[in-house]
C-alpha cells in the first residue's frame, strides 16, 4: 500500500500533464474546446428553466415570491449531478479506452483514475466559476453556506470514483456494463431532485427517493447555493461511508483484476 | 557470478476462458470455479542475467518471447513462478507509443518521459539532448503529424534512451530507420552495455543477435530448450526451423570445444568435404588471396527428384562472410537415383582477412532448407586464413587496394 503511494507520488508529473494534455487537445480540436464542457450542463438547465420554469418555479418551498429561484436550483442540481454522472461514465471506460498504455507500459495503474478525478474536477470548477458569474450577472449573491461547496465535491467524487471504479472493472470482463450504465445514469438523474422539488411528489415516492445517496448530496448543494442553510450532516456522514466503502472495494476489485485486465484487452 | 540484474525462477504464464464472465469474477473473491480452458503459453521458464550481459531471446512466432517480454516488462503478471528485477526497464519495443499527433515533438518528450515515472526537473535536464540525439531540426517544434514514421522513430528513441536503465529491451523496431540512425542507436546501445546496462534482445537476424549478444536463450513451445553460447544456439535453432517429419537434430562436441549441429532427413549426406590450396594439397592454413578448391562428395540415400548443394563460410562469430547455392548458380541436378555419389568442385580465391573460418554446408531440393532439408551440416570444415604475402590490414575482407597520394604546393 505504501508503495503503492510512493510510486503513484513518483508519477505525479505524468498526471498533471496528462489532465494538461487532455485540456489543451480539446482546444486544439475545437475553437471553443474545453468550454464545450460548460456549455452543455448550461444548455440543459437553460431548456429546463424555459420548459418548466412555469410550472415549477412556485413549488419550491420558501421561494414562491422569487422569480429567479428555480433557475438557481436547477443550477445547483446541475453542478453536482454533472460531477457525478461525468466521473462515472469516464471511469467505465478507463481501462478499454487506455488498453494500448496498459498493453505496451508499466507505469502505476492508480494514475488513470486520478487523471479522471483531476480532469473531471477542473471541469466542474469551470463549471462552478461559470455558475457564480450568472448568479452575478443576475444579482444574486450566495450566502456563507457556499462554504460547503468543497466538501460536497469531495464526497460526491468519491462516490463516483468508487461505483465507477468498480464498474470499469468489470466493463473490461463484461462489456454488456458498458451499455447498462448510461441507461442507469439516465434514470437516476430522474429519481434525483434535480429539476423538480421533492414536496411535488406523493409522500411515499418522496420516501423511496431518499434512499437514493445522490438525492442527499444534491440536497446538499442546493441548500449551499439557493437555501444558504448547511447539509445535512446525518445523511452526509452516511454517504461518506458509503463512498469509502466502494473505493475499498475497487481497489480490492481492481487488485484481484489486475493481473487478468491486459490478458482480455 | 555477481547478483543478477534479472531473476526469472520457474515462470508460467496461462490464458484462463471462463464458461462465463460471471465464474471470472466470483473466482477472484475465491468461490472455486475452476476455468473452462487454461491455455499454457510459458511454463518452467527459468533463467538468470547478470549486469551487463547480452542476452539474446530467440524462437519461432509463437514460442512464447513476446509473452515472456510482456512478464519481465511487467504489463502482465505470470501465472505461476517470480519475476524480479534490480532496477529500471526500459524498453524499445513500441516506439512512440503514447505520442499525440496534435502536439509537438517537445511536448510529446516530456509527456512520453513522464510516462516512464520522470518528474519534470528530470525531463528540464535532459531534453535538448534529446533534442540533440534526434537530430530533427526544426521539426522538434512542430506538432508530430507532420513527422515521417523515420522522424517520429528519432524522437522516440531518442526518448526512451534519454535515461540509462539497468535493462534494455530491443525488439526488431530497430531496423526501422534509416541507416545512419539505425548506426547511431546501435552506437548508443553499446555504450550502455558498456556502462553496465544489460541487453535484452529479441530478432530474428541472426548478425544482429550474434553481433551483440554473448548468450542466447532459444525458447520453443513455451520452454527454453538451449541456453548458451550464441554460435552454438543460433546453429540449434537453425535446423530447428527445418525441423520437420522424419526429421532428426544431431548435436555433437568436437574436438575444438564447438558443437556442431547436423539435422534434416538424412535422404541425401555429404560424405567428404575437402578444402586443398593452389598446389592442390589438402590444407588447414590458407593465405589471404589464395585460390583454393572446395570439394563435396555428397551421396543420395534415396531416390531425390532435385538437389541443390548450398555452402556459406562463417567467421568465428558465426557471421556468414558468404554464402551461396547451386540453384543460384543453376546447376540443379535433377532425378537423382539412389545410391549415385555426386562431387562438387568449388573453386574460389580467399579473399578474407586473417582469421578462422567454417563452412557450413546445405542440401536441399530449392533455394531453402525450409522446403526440403536433406542435411545441414554446421561445421563441416574449419580452417584458418594467414596473410603470408599482402600488406597488413585489419578487418575480415581482402579488398585489395590501390592507393594514389599526390601532394600539391600549397597556395598560400
Amino acid at each position: 500500500m505504501q508503495g503503492l503511494v510512493l510510486s503513484t507520488w513518483r508519477y505525479r508529473y505524468f498526471i498533471v500533464s496528462s489532465i494538461k494534455v487532455e485540456f489543451r487537445s480539446r482546444f486544439i480540436r475545437s475553437r471553443l474546446g474545453g468550454l464545450w464542457m460548460i456549455i452543455h450542463p448550461l444548455v440543459q438547465a437553460a431548456i429546463f428553466a424555459l420548459i418548466l420554469g412555469q410550472l415549477l418555479s412556485g413549488r419550491l418551498p420558501d421561494m414562491a415570491d422569487n422569480r429567479l429561484a428555480y433557475p438557481i436550483y436547477l443550477l445547483a442540481g446541475t453542478l453536482g449531478w454533472n460531477l457525478f454522472s461525468e466521473v462515472i461514465s469516464r471511469c467505465l471506460t478507463v481501462f478499454i479506452d487506455n488498453a494500448n498504455l496498459l498493453k505496451k507500459l508499466v507505469f502505476p495503474r492508480t494514475c488513470l483514475p486520478l487523471i479522471v478525478a483531476g480532469s473531471a474536477l477542473v471541469n466542474n470548477m469551470l463549471l462552478f466559476a461559470a455558475i457564480v458569474l450568472i448568479f452575478l450577472l443576475l444579482g444574486f449573491v450566495p450566502g456563507v453556506h457556499l462554504v460547503w461547496i468543497p466538501l460536497l465535491t469531495l464526497i460526491n467524487l468519491g462516490l463516483s470514483l468508487g461505483l465507477g471504479l468498480i464498474l470499469g472493472t468489470l466493463n473490461v470482463f463484461i462489456r454488456d456494463i458498458g451499455q447498462i450504465v448510461p441507461i442507469v445514469l439516465q434514470l437516476g438523474f430522474w429519481f434525483t431532485p434535480i429539476v423538480y422539488a421533492p414536496n411535488i411528489l406523493p409522500e411515499r415516492i418522496a420516501r423511496l427517493l431518499q434512499l437514493n445517496p445522490m438525492y442527499w448530496i444534491i440536497q446538499g448543494y442546493q441548500n449551499a447555493i439557493l437555501y444558504n442553510a448547511p447539509p445535512s450532516w446525518t445523511a452526509l456522514s452516511v454517504i461518506s461511508a458509503i463512498a469509502v466503502v466502494s473505493l475499498g472495494l475497487s481497489f480490492v476489485i481492481f487488485r484481484r483484476a489486475n493481473s487478468e485486465i491486459v490478458d482480455v484487452l | 557470478m555477481m547478483q543478477p540484474v534479472l531473476q526469472v525462477s520457474n515462470v508460467g504464464k496461462a490464458y484462463r476462458q471462463y464458461s462465463s464472465e460471471l465464474a471470472r469474477v466470483l473466482n477472484w473473491f475465491g468461490l472455486s470455479t475452476k476455468p473452462a480452458t487454461e491455455t499454457w503459453v510459458l511454463r518452467n521458464v527459468s533463467f538468470a542475467i547478470a549486469a551487463g550481459q547480452a542476452v539474446g531471446i530467440v524462437g519461432q512466432n509463437g514460442a512464447g518471447k513476446s509473452t515472456l517480454l510482456k512478464l519481465i516488462t511487467g504489463t502482465q503478471r505470470p501465472t505461476e513462478g517470480t519475476i524480479s528485477v534490480n532496477g529500471r526497464i526500459a524498453a524499445i519495443l513500441e516506439l512512440g507509443m503514447g505520442f499525440n499527433p496534435e502536439f509537438t515533438g517537445r511536448q510529446n518528450v516530456y509527456h512520453s518521459a513522464g510516462l516512464m515515472g520522470f518528474s519534470k526537473s528530470e525531463i528540464d535536464s535532459v531534453v535538448l539532448a534529446v533534442e540533440e540525439f534526434a537530430e530533427v531540426g526544426d521539426y522538434f517544434d512542430q506538432i508530430v503529424g507532420t513527422y515521417s514514421s523515420g522522424m517520429q522513430m528519432r524522437v522516440a528513441f531518442s526518448v526512451v534512451t534519454a535515461f540509462r536503465p539497468e535493462i534494455l529491451i530491443v525488439d526488431e523496431a530497430l531496423s526501422v530507420g534509416d541507416t545512419y540512425f539505425q548506426h547511431k542507436s546501435f552506437n548508443r546501445i553499446r555504450e550502455f552495455q558498456e556502462k553496465g546496462t544489460t541487453l535484452l534482445l529479441v530478432s530474428h537476424d541472426r548478425s544482429a543477435i550474434q553481433g551483440l549478444c554473448d548468450r542466447v536463450i532459444l525458447l520453443d513451445k513455451g520452454s527454453v530448450i538451449k541456453d548458451g553460447e550464441p554460435e552454438a544456439v543460433m546453429d540449434y535453432y537453425n535446423a530447428l526451423i527445418a525441423d520437420k517429419e522424419n526429421s532428426r537434430v544431431q548435436t555433437r562436441q568436437l574436438e575444438n570445444g564447438k558443437t556442431q549441429t547436423i539435422s534434416g532427413t538424412g535422404e541425401a549426406q555429404v560424405v567428404e568435404l575437402i578444402l586443398t590450396n593452389a598446389k592442390k594439397e589438402v590444407a588447414e592454413l590458407i593465405g589471404v588471396g589464395e585460390e583454393v578448391t572446395l570439394s563435396v562428395k555428397v551421396k543420395a540415400e534415396n531416390n531425390l527428384p532435385k538437389l541443390v548443394l548450398g555452402y556459406m563460410i562463417k567467421d568465428r562469430l558465426g557471421q556468414t562472410m558468404y554464402g551461396t547455392n547451386t540453384w543460384h548458380t543453376g546447376q540443379v541436378i535433377s532425378d537423382v537415383s539412389k545410391g549415385s555419389i555426386l562431387t562438387y568442385n568449388i573453386k574460389f580465391l580467399m579473399n578474407l582477412g586473417p582469421g578462422t573460418y567454417s563452412i557450413s554446408t546445405a542440401l536441399v531440393s530449392t533455394d531453402t532448407h525450409l522446403d526440403n532439408n536433406y542435411e545441414w551440416r554446421d561445421l563441416a570444415h574449419v580452417f584458418t586464413v594467414i596473410n603470408v604475402d599482402k600488406t597488413h590490414f585489419g578487418g575480415s575482407a581482402w579488398l585489395d587496394p590501390y592507393i594514389e597520394v599526390k601532394l600539391q604546393d600549397s597556395i598560400l
